[in-house]
């Protein structure tokens, strides 16, 4: 059991404590490998057109987390908290933008409202391309992250605090400042600081939307891939790892104390039928589904046209990737394959490393630092993991340096990019099992990997499978961490929209995003459909 | 009890965490085919004990011999137990038949056998026909019947049962303790239960094993344990019990109030000097009316509660001080004496009854 949980170790070890220390290093040397200290770090601080990304990249993503959370809660209030009609197909459909990369709101503003938009008159003269456009593209892209926190905060109210209000004879309004806000408080907070970590790390919307409004991340994939000044592009990175940083040790703190709310012995909460309030929330629903719907439907126009705006007739020619510079079909070939590693490898990963940190006895300080570890990459941003990949594999003295440009290297980025909120359903999945388990197993002289294979995975099926498919779809939509890595051979299509688009094939660009959502919308129904049926065949045992 | 060899042997046991002393010291001999409980209020190790007998927590210090075997630094899947948990930790994805197969499965039978061994325990354990079933179709008896089912299914030398009843209905629980009572009669399998419940250990335990912040203080029968406890813990925790502060005047003689009394020498009281402040022991039951015995006193009954099959009154009398004694009467009594708040009775206190414990 401990080689196992040392191979796991060794493997976050390499795969990203060792490429961060290269990142840092890097960030101290000048081209040539000598230690300048902070001779980087006094040139950025000088040089105005830097700096002043830092004050953009703050601001977009405050007013996103604004933006974004305020939306996010009043859909999950009216959710969880109303009686109007629809409710589950809302929920499905402001989760949507979770399967598209973030690259595609972009590409579906410019279509909208860019210089030969559609509606472009809506911005009464206004730029799409700048803060605008990102704002909204973050907006959408953030929306589902924020609203899922959200509505699980808000669906563990006690209804007998309701009831309790009630009895005291406290208005809507009042119950509404004094029992609802408060109860659902952690929630905001960290949905708020989820929102801004993914805004400010984000690196696809300002791509291909934010024109000449420079932020932290663009810097970087600027400073890295247009001017291959990788020292500066560190050093960018490590700034960027200072807000991501606090932001998610606020957000794991913050994570703890909602947990502490939940009372075992609270009673859910059913909202009662209000004719004007369902309706209130009814239309509201309405009008973010539409949003949501407008930008995917732009997209999936802008692809089937053939030349807009001079020629709008239907065609599938903008899916002839073969055809255009990107990589082509073999990019989302590609893609699939990436996708497909990345649930099998990092599923069985995540799930031992998880085991060996719940069930493993002893070995306190070893079991600490691994978990420290594996909740590390939530706080480093994909592109500050793609270039510290780039650092560490690529240097000539690395043996692991065969691994640079191929697909090996860009399936450890990925697994390890989305290891920790992999490996925090597989902890809580297994928190759940009852601890005397494997005592009962080792006093009927039973191996500890025998009751792991026949008790512990099938019980833990479920979040075995939600992990799979969290990584896949996680995999065919990343684009930070895998920019840097991919080769002439293993060109991705979440890569192959970003660079389609920077050529300006922006409605082939649209046509390999919208390839993505169908990958990701149509494993996710096979999913779901499979661990219906996985779930009858195994978990018959749930249902009493 | 035999007189040979004991079974287990538990030697200067020491378990830390920590700073924190969970066990101190602790000495005890199991002999073969006896059913010991551990009682002890929550915290004060007795579960700490059973999981080191079982290997799940080893010690700190200290041996653990089981059959002549010292196994005090074996792993659990190399000693010789079975164990039952309060959460009874069935596996809840495996049907019935399947959990109690689960450690016969290991021992490389063939399944033929399997299944025989299987209908036998669930037949043993009242469930003939529950076999096919998962564990949350079953009630919380019946899992605790599963549990003990899976956990004596590989014939182990010894059965540890960790508060397997704590989370049982009052009337189930009943039931179960006389069922896990005759079962272990019938298997003479060496069984040790932990339990917080002195009811539980009164009726189902040969011996009984007080403990309390880490120590053992009493070992002994249900009836010596009640009887004459050894402590004024144990005479504390098991039952009710009225303590009046007292001073010993001499062997067999003590002082309550301005009333001197004869009292039990029982309780390691020897020990105990003259004129040394002392707290005088006697349960509520024993008191009795009239004076049946020379130690009586004259009382008035401040307040009457009825209990059912019993009354407990409260009694008070000036030659104590006003100091209040709890005494229990039948319901019979109470009847045919016509006691009331309000009533003067003569109460005695049988010396064999009265016990004394240093302060």
């Amino acid at each position: 059991m401990l080689v196992f949980m040392g191979v796991i170790a060794c493997y976050l070890v390499v795969a990203l404590a060792l490429p961060l220390y290269a990142i840092l290093s890097k960030s101290f040397k000048n081209n040539d490998g000598e230690f300048v200290g902070l001779a980087n770090y006094l040139e950025y601080f000088n040089t105005p057109s830097l700096t002043y990304s830092i004050q953009n990249s703050l601001t977009i993503s405050i007013i996103t987390t604004l933006i974004s959370v305020t939306i996010a809660f009043t859909l999950a209030y009216g959710l969880s908290r109303s009686c109007m009609r629809l409710k589950g197909l809302f929920k499905i459909i402001a989760l949507v933008p979770i399967l598209v990369p973030s690259l595609l709101p972009g590409i579906a503003l410019v279509y909208l409202f860019g210089r030969q938009g559609l509606i472009k008159e809506l911005l009464f003269g206004h730029d799409i391309y700048g803060p605008i456009g990102i704002v909204i593209s973050e907006v959408f892209f953030t929306l589902p992250h924020a609203l899922i926190i959200i509505m699980t905060a808000l669906s563990i109210a006690d209804a007998r605090l309701y009831e309790a209000a009630q009895s005291l004879n406290a208005g809507k309004v009042k119950t509404f400042f004094t029992v609802t806000l408060p109860g659902a408080r952690y929630g905001l907070i960290s949905a708020g600081f989820v929102v801004f970590t993914l805004t400010i790390t984000d690196f696809g919307a300002p791509k291909v939307i934010g024109g000449d409004f420079n932020v932290l991340a663009t810097d970087i994939y600027k400073q890295v891939i247009g001017q291959q000044n990788f020292e500066m592009g560190a050093v960018v990175s490590l700034i960027l790892l200072l807000p991501a940083g606090v932001a998610f040790t606020v957000d794991r703190i913050m994570q703890r104390k909602q947990v502490a709310l939940l009372s075992a012995r609270a009673v859910a909460y059913e909202p009662k039928p209000s004719t004007s309030f369902d309706w209130i929330m009814f239309s509201w629903a309405t009008i973010v589904s539409i949003f949501i719907l407008t930008i995917l439907g732009t997209c999936q126009y802008a692809a089937l046209i053939k030349f807009y705006p001079y020629d709008l007739t239907l065609s599938l020619k903008n899916y002839q990737f073969d055809l255009m510079d990107g990589g082509g079909w073999e990019s989302f070939y590609n893609s699939l394959e990436l996708a497909c590693w990345t649930a099998v490898i990092g599923t069985v990963l995540v799930f031992l490393g998880a085991y060996m940190v719940e069930k493993g006895k002893g070995f306190h300080l070893g079991r600490s630092l691994f978990q420290f570890l594996a909740m590390l990459p939530m706080a480093v941003p994909g592109l500050v993991l793609g270039l510290a990949y780039i650092f560490f594999f690529n240097s000539p003295n690395n043996p692991l340096n065969f691994l640079y440009h191929t697909m090996a290297i860009l399936v450890i980025s990925t697994v390890t990019h989305f290891y920790t909120v992999a490996h925090l359903t597989a902890v809580t999945a297994l928190k759940q099992m009852d601890p005397e388990f494997e005592s009962v197993a080792s006093s009927l002289k039973t191996p500890f990997y025998r009751t792991f294979t026949r008790i512990t995975v099938p019980v833990c099926l479920p979040a075995i499978l939600d992990i799979s498919i969290y990584l896949f779809v996680n995999a065919m939509t990343t684009v930070s961490a895998v920019v840097f890595l991919y080769g002439p051979h293993t060109s991705l299509a979440s890569v192959a929209v970003l660079n389609m688009d920077d050529a300006g094939d922006i409605a082939p660009a649209a046509a390999m995003g919208m390839m993505i959502f169908y990958t990701n919308a149509s494993v996710r129904i096979l999913h779901g459909l499979l661990s219906r049926g996985v779930l009858r065949k195994t978990q018959s045992w749930r249902s009493r | 009890m035999s007189q040979s060899e004991p079974y287990l042997k538990i030697g200067n046991l020491t378990k830390r965490f920590g700073d924190f002393t969970a066990l101190s010291d602790v000495t005890l001999a199991v002999f073969e085919g006896e059913f010991v409980c551990f009682l002890g209020p929550s915290g004060c190790g007795k579960t700490t004990l059973l999981r080191a007998i079982a290997g799940l927590d080893i010690q700190t210090y200290g041996t653990v011999d089981q059959a002549g075997r010292d196994v005090s630094s074996l792993p659990p899947a190399e000693r010789d137990f079975g164990i039952v948990f309060q959460s009874y930790a069935l596996f809840p994805n495996l049907t019935i038949e399947k959990n109690i197969a689960y450690g016969l499965e290991n021992l490389k039978q063939p399944a033929s056998k399997i299944r025989d061994r299987v209908a036998e325990l669930l037949q043993l354990v009242g469930m003939p026909e529950q076999g096919k079933k998962y564990p949350a179709q079953l009630s919380g008896g019946q899992q605790q019947r599963v549990a003990l089912a899976r956990a004596i299914a590989i014939s182990p030398g010894l059965l540890l049962l960790d508060e397997p009843l704590s989370a049982l209905d009052a009337k189930v629980r009943v039931k179960l303790r006389h069922e896990i009572k005759e079962l272990q009669r019938k298997l003479g399998i060496t069984t040790i239960m932990v339990t917080h419940d002195q009811e539980e250990a009164l009726t189902m335990a040969d011996r009984i094993v007080v403990i309390n912040n880490g120590l053992i203080e009493q070992v002994g029968t249900p009836e010596q344990i009640y009887r004459e406890p050894a402590t004024r813990f144990v005479a504390d925790f098991i039952g009710s019990m009225n303590f009046l502060p007292a001073t010993k005047v001499s062997k067999n003689k003590v002082r309550i109030g301005q009333l001197e009394f004869s009292c039990s020498d029982a309780a390691g009281s020897a020990e105990i000097t003259p004129d040394q402040p002392v707290h005088a022991a006697i349960r509520p039951e024993d008191i009795l009316v009239g004076d049946a015995s020379s130690n009586y006193i004259d009382a008035t009954v401040d307040s009457i509660e009825f209990l059912g099959s019993f009354v407990r009154a409260d009694l008070s009398s000036p030659q104590l001080d006003g100091l209040i004694l709890l005494a229990d009467f039948s319901a019979n009594r109470v009847r045919s004496e016509n006691l009331s708040a309000g009533s003067h009775i003569r109460i005695s206190l049988p010396a064999e009854s009265l016990l004394i414990y240093a302060e």
